[in-house]
């Protein structure tokens, strides 16, 4: 049997951040924007019941927005970046180790933690995550990273398990299976689903007990993998592509601790160089990226510190050489000497699709401008005409940043954190 | 005589850190003094918070000063909170007075506020910091 593996996810999350520093968000429809504005991408509770949608554009949305005194934010990264990190800090205790998957996802190995009651270990630490941060959250506990993403799922869905599913118990395993749609299966894309309910599967249950060629033919060996997941048996190959706009991160442990800036940014170009890649194979573009790393955490003998830094890419990119600068940017800020580092990863956020990406460039003065077409050039230069292409199409359309009803920087500028009325 | 039976004493030596002279390699490691991490001793649940007000003058927490708000401690009566007053962030020392829970100002001329459903703890003042001049 695989040690237990546990996905917190935290409910809600962009909304809960707000919700934690203003309360009158507190009960009604609240949504939050995407860089520039554009669409829905966090709903509170009241707002998905109203029926807006994951992506809705906010131009098809006013007349909702009155008629139902929905509350309209745009996105804070750096607040929700901050309280990531408390959110992790506040989780670390209760997992021998764990592996960010998004800003409001992450992954707890809870390996030497099998003795316990885990549902009620999970609810002590969805406790603790509530009491340091206010948000709430969800638990999922399986076998494999699959089953674990599918036990979460489930914990959202049934109020009755009050937010922990515990999926290594084989009748609940079985019952939750068997309802749940197979195209909502994590890994399986919509061409894949569509074979899949051709065939006859229509559940994660049905797609577990297909015969393994069976999966490898119909999707090859990612088929083949996500099978033997649901069936419990771990693949460390499984592959972790984050739906659009959900962000991705790219992670690994050292061989050999990093001791050094350099051997740290050596790691980390390659992590930049990589989140790339997927960026543009999927065809996107990030506007946050996360650099981070810690020492190593079983040792706690050994000097402890955990670094994790935010910054805005502006204008959202998907080149490697402008993440890698970024990484660069944000580690600088984040390291401390003299700790033996042993796990370090980039995290990007707030994607969106390249040819949506917002037009940051041609916005502000004359002067401005120029400094900006200059490093335009620059970049068609080096880069190429497919950058040139890009740019000019968001030249025709005017493109601007907005982020009007942005809430102030809580929890990381000194000018603008929350006041308490002495009054 | 069997060796153990003879008498014999250990001295017993409760060693202390040498407190004379620092090893260079010591001397290395000195930091410079970080305020903030001494402030707050609990980064992930503490929020920094500004006062907006004179009620808490008495405790010495003045109008513009910054605070350290620690969610991971538990209120005790005594402890002066940040606590919500119907969604509003308030300052006020928790007192616990003939059965009930009381938000309590430090000034004249503020009222006192009964805890009860519309009324939530938000969190444990533990540090004030202020720029003089």
């Amino acid at each position: 049997m695989s040690p237990p593996i546990a996905l917190i996810d935290c409910n809600n999350y962009y909304v809960s951040c707000e919700r934690a520093f203003d309360a009158s968000l507190v009960g009604v429809p609240v949504i939050v924007l995407s860089n520039n504005d554009g669409c829905a991408i966090a709903r509170s509770a009241e707002a998905k019941a109203l029926g807006i949608k994951m992506g809705d554009p906010i131009h098809h949305l006013r007349d909702k927005v009155r008629a139902h005194g929905i509350r309209v934010l745009s996105s804070n990264y750096t607040l929700y970046g901050d309280m990531q990190r408390r959110v992790i800090a506040a989780c670390e205790a209760f997992a021998r180790d764990f592996e960010i998957y998004s800003i409001d996802e992450t992954f707890l190995d809870l390996a030497g933690f099998e003795d316990r009651d885990l549902v009620a270990h999970a609810h002590a630490m969805r406790d603790q995550v509530r009491q340091w941060t206010t948000i709430p959250t969800c638990v999922g506990i399986a076998e494999t990273k699959t089953l674990a993403k599918l036990a979460n799922a489930a914990a959202k869905k049934n109020p009755s398990m009050n937010g922990v599913a515990d999926l290594r118990d084989d009748a609940l395993r079985d019952d939750v299976m068997h309802g749940f749609p197979v195209g909502d299966v994590w890994g399986v894309g919509g061409a894949t689903a569509r074979k899949l309910i051709d065939l006859g599967i229509m559940t994660a249950g049905t797609l577990r007990d297909m015969p393994m060629k069976q999966a490898r033919a119909v999707g090859t060996v990612v088929l083949e993998r996500l099978v033997a997941e649901l069936r419990g048996v771990p693949s460390a190959a499984v592959e972790m592509v984050a739906p659009q706009r959900k962000g991705m991160a790219v992670t690994r442990s050292f061989g050999t601790p990093v001791t050094t800036f350099d051997g740290m940014m050596g790691a980390l170009s390659q992590y930049a160089l990589r989140a790339g890649e997927k960026l543009r194979h999927h065809g996107l573009v990030a506007a946050q990226l996360t650099a981070f790393f810690h020492t190593n955490r079983h040792k706690p003998d050994r000097p402890q510190y955990a670094g994790s830094r935010m910054v805005t890419l502006h204008p959202m990119t998907n080149d490697s050489l402008e993440l890698i600068a970024a990484a660069r940017r944000a580690a600088e800020r984040a390291w401390r000497d003299g700790y033996a580092y042993t796990k370090a990863g980039i995290m990007l956020d707030d994607l969106v699709a390249a040819d949506m990406r917002p037009r940051t460039l041609f916005e502000g003065d004359a002067d401005k401008r120029a400094r900006l077409m200059g490093a335009l050039d620059d970049i068609n230069g080096r880069f190429g005409k497919w950058t040139a292409v890009t740019a000019s199409q968001g030249f025709k359309r005017q493109w601007k940043l907005r982020s009007e009803m942005r809430s102030p920087s809580w929890t990381t500028n000194i000018s603008e954190v929350p006041t308490a009325r002495a009054r | 005589m069997p060796f153990e039976l003879v008498p014999h004493e250990v001295p017993f030596f409760l060693c202390d850190t040498p407190a004379g002279f620092p090893s260079p390699a010591q001397d290395d490691m000195q930091e410079p003094i970080d305020l903030g991490a001494w402030l707050v001793e609990h980064p992930a649940a503490s929020y920094i918070m500004r006062v907006d007000g004179q009620s808490m003058a008495g405790a010495g927490i003045n109008d513009g000063d910054l605070i350290v708000v620690n969610r991971a401690k538990k209120p005790q009566s005594g402890a002066i909170v940040v606590a919500l007053v119907f969604g509003d962030r308030t300052l006020k020392r928790l007192r616990y007075v003939d059965g009930r829970h009381w938000l309590v100002p430090e000034a004249d001329g503020f009222t006192e506020i009964l805890v009860d459903e519309n009324v939530e703890i938000w969190g444990v003042v533990v540090g004030v910091a202020r720029k003089m001049a």
